[in-house]
C-alpha cells in the first residue's frame, strides 16, 4: 500500500522507498527507512502537505512525496 | 597581519613577541573544534555556553546557516570552535551540507581540518540525531556526543542509558544543560582529551555496506543512489540496534502536548484563521506598544535640539548639530520601539517552533505560485530585514527556487519601510476608523504589506514560469515539538538587531544627514522679500512673511534643490514635488533615510521659534508655490506605494550580489523592482484623481 492511502490516525511499516533521487534519499535520510513503523497524523488545510509521525518526531512532506513510500500494516 | 598578533597577545598574556611570532608560523599551534548537530537540538546555545558568543537561537529547521566560530576557553586549553550550520545528514546536496563537508574534510581555507567534533544529540529525538553522528564517525575524526534536552527527555520519562549509548558508540557521551552550564566541565575535558588522543571506533555499519568507494571521500563518491540509499539503511539499522539498548521510552507526554496544541494551530480552518490573527496582533501590537516610547523619544530629540540651540551661539555649527544631525539620526532614531518589537516576535514565532507550522500551512498555496514552504522562513524574516531573509534562502537546495525568493524577498515589507508608513499614516490617517473601531491606519499599513505580498506572489509565478522555470522543489520538514523560547536568548536577539539599527543610524544616517544637510545649506542665498509701500501688513506678519521666504529660496537655489528641481519632471506624474525628489534620491541609500532627509529639508533656516513644531505638522502645512497643499492623503498613499515595491537599499544590493554570485540578476532585481514603483505609484495618484480624491 502506498502511504498516501493511510488514513489519517493510522500505524503502519515502511516496506520499500521507491525511486533513486534527491528526494528518496532525503526521506531515507530523515529515517523512513524500510521497518520503521510510521503513522498519518494529518493533512494541511489545502490537502497537502502531510504530517506523518516516526521514530518519536513530526515530519511533513507533500503527497508527491509520500507516493514513494511503501507500507504495510 | 598586526592586528592579529595584537589579539593574539591580548589572550595570551604571558606571552613574550617571539613565541607569537611562531605561533602565526605555524598554525596547527591550535585545537580547532566542530561543533556539529541537527537543527533545534541545542547546537546554538551550547555554542554560547561554551564561547560566551552571542547568537541567534531558532526552532525553526536552518536557521543557523552561517559559520560562526568562538574562542573556547577550558583551563589552561585554548580551541577555535566552529559552529557548523544544523544538519540532519552530510550528503553534500544543500549549501549547509557543502560547508560542512568543507569543514569536516579540511577544505575551508585558513581552516584545518578539526581534531575533534562534538555531536550535539536532542535526547528527546535521539534515532533521527544518531544518523548525523553515524556520518560523523565515518570522516575518521574523534567524535564526543553532547546530549543536550535532557530534562525535557526526563519530563517525556524516556529513560537514556548513557553509559551503555557510550559503550556502544565507542564514544564518549555527555549529558549536558547548557542553560545552567551543567555538564560543561565534563564535555570540555572529554573533547580536549579526544582531540590529542585521536581514537577513531570502529564502524561496523561500514562492514554492511562494503561496496562504497574510496574511505577518504565518502559521501562524495556515492553517485549511485542504489548505494547510497542501501549505506543509509545500513546506518539506520546498527542505529535501531542502539537505541533499543539504551532508550527505554515510558510515555510521551510532551509529545502530546505538541500534538495537541496542533490539533488547533494547524486545523484546516482554524488553523489559517490563527495564522492571519497572529500576523494581525503582531502588527496592531507593535503599533499600540510602540506609540508610548515614541513620543517621549521625539520630545526627547526636541528638547536636546533646544539644548544646542540655546548653548551655541547661532551660525553655521548650530544649524548643523540641530537641523542636520539631530532632525536627521533622532527622525530614524525615533523608530527604535517599532523594530525592537517587530524582532521581538519575530524572534517568538521562531523560537517556539511556529514558524515551521506556518510553512506547513502555507506550502500547498505557495507551491501553487512556484515557491517553496521553506521559502516562508526567508520570506517572514525579509519583515525584520531582507538581508537576513536572503541569506536564509541557502536551506533552499534547488538554485533556481533560491533565487526566486531572493528576486521576492525585498517586497516584503521591511522594518526600514515603517518609519515611512507610519509617518504617512500618522501625518494623513491618525484618528479616523473603518466600521467604528478598526483603525484605519492599521488598515492602511495591513494594506501596504499585502501589495508588497501579493506582488512577490505574481513575481514569482511569473518567473518560476519564464526565467526561473525547473520541476516543483521537494518539500521534507521536520515540524519540531514546541518549546517555550529561551527568553534571555529572544531578548538578546532582539537587543543585537537593535544595536545593528542604531549603529547604522549613527554611522550611514548620520552621514548621509551631513551631507543632505550641506547640500540644502549651500550656496548661501541672501534675498529679501520686496514690501511693496502702503501694505497694511503688521510688522509682525511682515516679519514672518520675509523668514518664509528666505526659507524657501535658500533651498530652490541650494545644491539639493537643484537637484531636485532636475528630477521634478520625472516624478511630477506621481504627485510628488522636487523637496519630495530630494527625499526619494536620499533614500535609495537605505530607506528610513526619506523621514531623516525629510525633517532636514522642512527644519533648514527655520526659525527657533518654530522649533517645536513636529515632521508631521511641517509636512502638512507644505504649500507649492500657488498655495496649494504639497502634501494631500493621495500623495501620502502613492509614496507609501511606491515604498512598498521600489529596491531602495544598498545593502540589500550588496547582500542579493553576494549570494547571488550575478551583477546580471542584481540589476535585474534593482530594475524591474524600481521599474515596477513607478508603474504602480503612477496608477495610484493618477487613478485616484481621476476617483476625485
Amino acid at each position: 500500500m502506498i502511504l498516501t492511502n493511510l488514513p489519517v490516525g493510522e500505524t503502519a511499516k515502511v516496506v520499500t522507498v521507491n525511486g533513486n533521487n534527491a528526494v528518496t534519499k532525503r526521506l531515507m535520510e530523515m529515517g523512513v527507512v524500510p521497518g520503521v513503523a510510521v503513522k498519518v497524523v494529518k493533512t494541511a488545510p489545502f490537502g497537502d502537505p502531510i504530517e506523518i509521525r516516526l521514530r518519536g518526531y513530526s515530519l511533513a512532506m507533500r503527497k508527491s512525496e509520500a507516493e514513494a513510500i511503501e507500507v504495510s500494516e | 597581519m598586526k592586528t592579529s598578533v595584537v589579539v593574539e597577545s591580548r589572550e595570551s598574556k604571558p606571552a613574550s613577541l617571539s613565541t607569537e611570532k611562531s605561533a602565526i608560523r605555524t598554525p596547527k599551534s591550535q585545537i580547532v573544534i566542530a561543533l556539529a548537530g541537527n537543527p533545534n537540538a541545542g547546537k546554538t546555545t551550547l555554542f554560547n555556553a561554551l564561547t560566551g558568543l552571542k547568537q541567534k537561537v531558532a526552532n525553526y529547521p536552518g536557521v543557523t546557516v552561517e559559520r560562526k566560530e568562538g574562542t573556547w576557553k577550558s583551563g589552561e586549553q585554548t580551541a577555535r570552535l566552529i559552529d557548523l550550520p544544523g544538519l540532519y545528514s552530510l550528503d553534500v546536496t544543500s549549501i549547509d551540507e557543502q560547508i560542512a563537508h568543507d569543514v569536516l574534510t579540511g577544505k575551508v581555507v585558513n581552516l584545518q581540518k578539526p581534531d575533534a567534533v562534538i555531536a550535539v544529540v536532542d535526547a528527546t529525538n535521539i534515532e533521527r540525531n544518531l544518523y548525523l553522528v553515524t556520518q560523523l564517525l565515518e570522516y575518521k575524526i574523534p567524535v564526543v556526543i553532547a546530549l543536550t534536552m535532557v530534562d525535557l527527555a526526563e519530563k517525556q520519562s524516556l529513560e537514556i542509558d548513557t553509559a551503555k549509548l557510550s559503550e556502544l558508540l565507542e564514544v564518549p557521551v555527555i549529558a549536558v544543560k547548557a542553560g545552567q552550564k551543567q555538564g560543561i566541565a565534563e564535555l570540555s575535558e572529554k573533547t580536549f582529551e579526544a582531540a590529542q588522543n585521536h581514537s577513531i571506533p570502529p564502524l561496523p555499519w561500514l562492514s554492511e555496506a562494503e561496496f562504497l568507494g574510496s574511505e577518504d571521500d565518502i559521501h562524495l563518491s556515492l553517485s549511485d543512489n542504489a548505494a547510497a540509499n542501501r549505506m543509509i539503511f545500513a546506518r539506520y539499522n546498527f542505529i535501531s540496534d542502539v537505541y533499543q539498548e539504551t532508550v527505554k521510552p515510558l510515555n510521551t507526554t510532551e509529545r502530546g502536548v505538541s500534538e495537541k496544541i496542533d490539533t488547533v494551530l494547524t486545523h484546516k480552518f482554524f488553523g489559517l484563521v490563527i495564522l492571519i490573527g497572529v500576523l494581525l496582533l503582531v502588527f496592531q501590537t507593535i503599533f499600540s506598544w510602540a506609540e508610548l516610547p515614541m513620543s517621549l523619544l521625539e520630545t526627547g530629540f526636541g528638547a536636546l535640539s533646544e539644548f544646542f540651540k540655546a548653548q551655541l551661539p547661532a551660525g553655521i555649527l548650530a544649524d548643523l548639530i540641530t537641523d542636520g544631525i539631530i532632525a536627521g539620526v533622532g527622525g530614524v532614531l525615533v523608530f527604535l520601539p517599532q523594530i525592537l518589537l517587530l524582532f521581538l516576535f519575530i524572534s517568538i514565532l521562531e523560537d517556539t517552533g511556529y514558524m515551521s507550522r506556518a510553512a506547513f500551512l502555507l506550502d500547498k498555496l505557495m507551491s501553487k505560485f512556484g515557491l517553496h514552504g521553506k521559502a516562508f522562513l526567508p520570506l517572514m524574516s525579509s519583515f525584520a530585514c531582507a538581508i537576513p531573509g536572503i541569506m536564509a534562502t541557502r536551506t533552499i537546495e534547488n538554485p533556481r527556487d533560491r533565487l526566486a525568493t531572493i528576486l521576492i524577498a525585498p517586497f516584503m515589507s521591511c522594518s526600514a519601510r515603517l518609519p515611512v508608513y507610519t509617518l504617512m499614516i500618522a501625518t494623513f490617517f491618525a484618528g479616523e476608523t473603518v466600521l467604528g473601531f478598526i483603525s484605519l491606519g492599521a488598515v492602511l499599513m495591513l494594506a501596504m504589506y499585502s501589495l508588497g505580498i501579493v506582488t512577490a506572489i505574481i513575481v514569482a509565478f511569473i518567473l518560476k514560469r519564464t526565467l526561473l522555470k525547473s520541476p516543483p522543489p521537494p518539500f521534507v520538514m521536520e515540524l519540531p515539538p514546541y518549546r517555550l523560547p529561551n527568553l534571555r536568548t529572544v531578548f538578546q536577539n532582539m537587543f543585537m538587531r537593535a544595536w545593528l539599527f542604531i549603529k547604522r543610524a549613527g554611522t550611514t544616517i548620520l552621514a548621509i544627514s551631513i551631507i543632505l544637510w550641506t547640500l540644502s545649506y549651500f550656496p548661501r542665498t541672501e534675498t529679501e522679500l520686496f514690501i511693496p509701500p502702503g501694505d497694511n501688513a503688521s510688522v509682525e506678519e511682515i516679519q514672518k512673511a520675509k523668514v518664509d521666504f528666505q526659507q524657501s529660496e535658500q533651498l530652490r537655489n541650494s545644491y539639493a534643490g537643484k537637484l531636485g528641481h532636475i528630477i521634478e519632471p520625472f516624478i511630477a506624474p506621481l504627485g510628488f514635488d522636487w523637496k519630495i525628489g530630494i527625499a526619494l534620491i536620499s533614500s535609495f541609500a537605505a530607506r528610513e533615510v526619506l523621514v531623516s532627509t525629510l525633517s532636514i529639508i522642512y527644519n533648514v533656516g527655520k526659525d527657533a521659534n518654530e522649533e517645536n513644531d513636529t515632521l508631521k505638522e511641517a509636512i502638512k502645512d507644505a504649500k507649492k508655490p500657488d498655495g496649494s497643499a504639497v502634501w494631500t492623503p493621495l500623495t501620502a498613499l502613492t509614496l507609501m506605494v511606491f515604498f512598498v515595491l521600489a529596491m531602495q537599499c544598498m545593502s540589500t544590493v550588496a547582500i542579493v550580489r553576494r549570494e547571488t554570485n550575478s551583477w546580471a540578476w542584481t540589476l535585474f532585481m534593482v530594475g524591474y523592482m524600481t521599474a515596477l514603483a513607478y508603474f504602480a505609484a503612477f496608477l495610484t495618484y493618477q487613478g485616484g484623481k481621476l476617483l476625485g480624491f
